[in-house]
């Protein structure tokens, strides 16, 4: 009788762990929209006010395109590794995901480091967020935005020595999974802004 | 008879994108930005044209890697990541388009000129 009961036992409370994780991918997912406004309040703060640059350079003289092309291509090949990484958590390479989600660690810095760079170099030039309202504007959008980066880059740094030190669980794999939505949505938002603030204020529109 | 385990982990894997999918997302991605970027730095059209342009491939790449990097498409019924996305969406364009309309609106009606000319057709006040 046991031996009948139990693998169907055993299936539910698969299917109850299985149910918790979508709930909790579900939540997560909530805030990432929730999120979203944010940045579209900030995009809307920046469609405004992008035009009163207060007798400074607007973007069309202060931006590199070539530099801000860099770090697209940076955090889109970050985003692919990390989806890499979440397919080696599900295969149970331990080894694999370390490496892919080290490659995505790297690259996050990397974009971080060109980010930070081109803030320190207009600052410097003169045109630090005190300037105008367009320099507010973007300091705050872009900003936020790196922001964000940073906070993913932390959490992926502990979720890797929790890995490294630990081994792959259950538990894991569901944060590697947060975390690689938190990333690409981090992508997604780029786009815009590389789409919005650079490619259009190079365009001088 | 319910299925094993080891199906429902299989079919929750599948659902949840491959390597194909991943990788397909990413070229899809890097073409879509650098076109985007030669699109600007070839000033072969007007710029008008060149923000319509990059805004439909920025459009392209948002749908591309909703689908093959957060695997939207292959949710299955009831399509709740769906509807909240929509909903945001919706949420998103009022809050932009609105604050852009009324601020023109705004800054159209209180420069100086606009407020002059608006007091001399009251009458010399409001």
């Amino acid at each position: 009788m046991s031996e009948i009961a139990n693998p169907p036992m055993s299936l539910d409370i698969s299917n109850a762990e299985q149910a918790k994780d979508s709930k909790t991918l579900f939540g997560f997912w909530v805030y990432i929209m929730t999120d979203c406004v944010l940045f579209a309040s900030l995009f809307a703060t920046y469609a405004v006010l992008h035009h009163n640059t207060f007798g400074g350079p607007s973007g069309q003289t202060l931006f590199s395109l070539p530099n801000v092309l860099a770090e697209t291509l940076i955090l889109l090949t970050s985003s692919f590794t990390c989806g890499l990484g979440i397919l080696s958590a599900r295969a149970r390479h331990k080894d694999k995901v370390i490496f892919w989600f080290l490659i995505t660690l790297i690259m996050g810095i990397a974009f971080l480091f060109l980010e930070l760079t081109e803030f320190r170099h207009l600052v410097v030039s003169g045109n630090s967020w005190h300037h105008s309202a367009f320099l507010s504007a973007f300091f705050t959008l872009v900003g936020t935005h790196g922001l964000h980066i940073s906070v993913g880059l932390l959490w992926l740094a502990v979720l890797l020595g929790k890995i490294f030190g630990r081994g792959l669980s259950k538990n894991n794999l569901r944060q590697l999974t947060l975390f690689s939505i938190f990333w690409h949505f981090l992508d997604i938002i780029w786009i815009f802004i590389f789409t919005i603030v650079y490619l259009m204020g190079a365009v001088g529109k | 008879m319910s299925k094993e385990p080891s199906i429902i982990v299989a079919e929750h894997e599948a659902s949840e994108g491959s390597f194909k999918s991943y990788l397909s997302g990413f070229v899809l991605s890097i073409l879509l930005t650098l076109a985007a970027y030669l699109a600007v730095t070839h000033h072969s059209f007007t710029a008008d044209r060149i923000v319509a342009v990059i805004v439909g491939l920025a459009l392209c790449q948002f749908m591309v890697q909703m689908f093959f990097f957060l695997h939207l498409g292959k949710e299955t019924k009831p399509r709740w990541k769906l509807f909240v996305l929509l909903f945001m969406i919706m949420i998103v364009l009022i809050l932009v388009f609105g604050s852009i309309w009324i601020m023109n609106n705004l800054n159209y009606r209180m420069t100086p000129e606009q407020i002059n000319t608006y007091m001399n057709n009251q009458g010399g006040g409001f």
